[in-house]
């Protein structure tokens, strides 16, 4: 079960044949994913890495493989496209790993997808982990073990953090998500937070937010009513200054909104065991577990 | 990317949203014969720094210590002249004199305002107008708004104020209507707004436009963000965009070619400027520990943690997610340049990236420049233990860690000693 992906998911890359896409295909293969084709416009016919079959439409990748979800490499200035082709081809799940999206872009793919049944995962995300089954994205594999806690953050690296922490305090993961850095994105803390209190693979959830934008805020005024499991968070930012983009495009302060201090409120009043030090994440997930 | 006030209002020009005639000048003398061109006895000078407070801030050169602190702590009647300065005259002579006498003041001179610290800012570029008959001073902006995922064009009535203080202090003075992102900005959605803010006649007509400018100058500049304050409308009603800020989106300036040739370097940190040629991500900040790590949530969360443990970062710097060798050495010098550096922690868990590459990185910085401070180094995931093994068998004095937290209290120790 777990949430998104699991060892049935059949997988496609776009842009499979560019140097990332083409070296994270194989990372995922080797993980243990059902990589079942790619896509590359004017590339179809070929095949990749001698096994999968590289096609010039997702549409054509869809009828050929039955693929249901998607990982998109293609470069910034043709990634909004990519998702709607997508969405338009039928992929259940997609997952954008390409950072640098112009955000003008991401208004009306945000809009195109209101009308497709379509889940998408970033843009400018690490991907999404089932561990033991499917991995999709860039993490690194081998620090994750099977378990039943769910991972959830706006980050890559701090969400490799977390899932370290989880897996030296012997808890294993459910399924682990970066939902992406960007100020538009598919699917944000609440929609996760839905999956997992759904996903009967999950005991609990470990969500990390940033400062930048309410969607921290809005997931929890939903948790405080809705939520069964246990939640531990961290707000990454709580030093940044005002005014300053840190790094990711969503990761900015402006005009008092978007603070660190305003999300651990929400997490308190929502009930969400708050740790202030990144240290404490996956301590503080086995003291509640026991 | 943010815009001098000079380069927004000529993006706005284009979408025929009403700017006063102006002309921005380099030198005393082009500001002088830009006054005299545009004719009149009234001009406004205003000096193009990206600092908001402009108007209450003051010259370096020019005021002494105790007014530039007043102007930094915010106070209300600081005395002298600041960035913005009004320049009229009984004769077109007299008023292009007073132009003059601007422009010596703030070209060349550094501009403190409340945002800039006492550091202030050089000023490089004025903007010379003519001046506006104001009758009601309006606030209207086109943003993102991130939790619709749709761009939303937001006005006020309390025209002047910082909008942060109108929301503050009156929020129901604050209107807003959300565009589709496929039919746009609607004429109807232009005149709910014009008819909320109180309009009627020649300005309710003006600001419909004027609306509709703002939205497309959004489009087709690829911004985050043109806010326009005030907005004003004269006694004879028009309508008139008499200030604007202007903030393109970094991720499109690849499709703004043009834009992207206004950008002013002298705006931003030199080492920020130069951290950026080596695609690193770099903040500088006020504390004493320099940080380098690799993911940006993960360079927040390193500065927290410090924080907590009762240390100050000095820096946010993002290596991403790819660094080579170089990267890491040129990240480690500019960290080290910064003479309030005491101590640095180095926080890597790898995934794309390999602890071993690194390792390698750190190790070359060090040989080659010499360990001034005490180097704390946390290496996590990918080759992490082939990464240590490197720092171990180099015979440099770094301090190893094996978790975040241990580096953190490592780090703060070392600065406290």
């Amino acid at each position: 079960m777990a949430i998104l992906v699991n060892k049935d998911t059949r997988l496609i890359t776009q842009g499979i044949t560019g140097s990332a896409g083409a070296f994270h295909s194989r990372m995922c293969m080797e993980y243990g994913t059902n990589l079942v084709g790619g896509v590359t416009p004017g590339k179809g016919g070929m095949l990749f890495d001698d096994k999968v079959p590289v096609f010039n439409t997702v549409v054509d990748a869809v009828a050929e493989t039955g693929a249901d979800a998607s990982m998109i490499f293609v470069p910034p200035p043709f990634a909004a496209d990519a998702i709607c082709e997508a969405a338009d081809a039928g992929i259940k799940v997609i997952v954008a790993i390409t950072e640098g999206i112009p955000a003008n872009d991401m208004v009306w793919v945000w809009r195109y997808l209101q009308g497709t049944d379509a889940t998408l995962i970033g843009p400018n995300c690490p991907g999404v982990i089932t561990p033991g089954q499917c991995k999709i994205g860039i993490m690194p594999g081998h620090i994750h073990v099977p378990g039943r806690v769910g991972v959830i953050s706006r980050s890559g690296t701090l969400t490799y953090e977390a899932v370290g922490q989880l897996t030296a305090a012997g808890l294993g993961q459910s399924t682990c998500l970066g939902i992406g850095g960007d100020p538009i994105i598919g699917t944000k803390h609440i929609d996760a937070l839905k999956l997992f209190n759904d996903d009967p693979d999950t005991d609990a959830v470990i969500m990390i937010g940033e400062i930048g934008g309410s969607a921290e805020e809005e997931a929890c005024a939903w948790v405080k009513d809705n939520m069964a499991k246990p939640i531990v968070g961290f707000i990454a930012g709580a030093t940044a200054p005002p005014g300053r983009r840190m790094g990711h495009a969503g990761a900015i302060i402006s005009g008092g909104q978007g603070t660190a201090e305003a999300k651990y409120q929400a997490m308190e009043s929502a009930g969400v065991h708050v740790v202030r030090s990144p240290a404490e994440m996956g301590k503080r997930m086995k003291e509640l577990l026991g | 990317m943010k815009l001098h006030e000079y380069q927004g209002k000529e993006l706005l020009r284009r979408q025929g949203v009403p700017v006063p005639p102006g002309k921005a000048a380099h030198n005393v003398a082009d500001a002088v014969a830009a006054a005299t061109e545009l004719g009149g006895d009234f001009f406004v000078v205003k000096a193009m720094v990206h600092a908001g407070g402009r108007g209450k801030g003051r010259f370096k050169e020019i005021a002494d210590q105790q007014t530039l602190q007043m102007v930094v702590a915010g106070a209300g009647d600081v005395p002298g002249k600041g960035g913005v300065q009004l320049c009229g005259g009984d004769t077109h002579e007299q008023a292009v004199a007073k132009v003059q006498a601007a422009a010596e003041m703030m070209l060349g001179h550094t501009l403190v305002t409340k945002q800039t610290g006492l550091d202030g800012v050089k000023v490089k570029t004025v903007l010379v107008t003519t001046g506006a008959d104001i009758a009601t001073e309006l606030y209207v902006a086109v943003l993102l708004d991130r939790q619709t995922s749709r761009l939303v064009l937001m006005a006020s009535t309390e025209g002047g104020t910082e909008i942060e203080e109108v929301a503050a202090t009156n929020p129901g003075a604050i209107h807003k209507v959300w565009a589709d992102s496929v039919v746009g900005l609607g004429d109807w959605q232009c005149r709910q707004m014009a008819f909320k803010l109180g309009l009627s006649g020649k300005a309710f007509k003006g600001a419909v436009k004027l609306f509709k400018g703002l939205y497309q100058t959004y489009l087709a500049a690829d911004a985050s963000l043109v806010e326009i304050n005030p907005m004003i409308v004269s006694s004879q009603g028009d309508v008139v965009a008499l200030d604007a800020k202007v903030t393109i989106d970094d991720n499109a300036l690849f499709r703004q070619k043009e834009i992207l040739g206004w950008y002013d370097a002298s705006e931003d940190d030199t080492s920020e400027t130069e951290a950026s040629k080596y695609h690193l991500n770099f903040i500088k900040l006020d504390g004493n520990i320099g940080c380098m790590v690799n993911g940006a949530g993960l360079a927040m969360a390193t500065m927290d943690i410090i924080k907590f443990y009762g240390g100050e970062p000095a820096n946010f710097l993002d290596v991403g997610g790819g660094a080579q060798r170089d990267q890491v050495k040129a990240a480690l010098q500019i960290i080290t340049r910064d003479p309030s550096v005491q101590a640095v922690m180095v926080n890597i868990f790898g995934g794309i990236m390999r602890c071993d590459v690194i390792a390698q990185g750190v190790v070359a910085a060090v040989a080659e420049a010499g360990l001034k401070v005490p180097l704390i180094v946390r290496l996590a995931g990918t080759n992490a233990e082939q990464g240590k093994q490197i720092l171990a068998d180099s015979g440099l004095a770094i301090i190893p860690a094996d978790t975040l937290a241990d580096a953190a209290e490592k780090v703060v120790a070392a600065v406290s000693q």
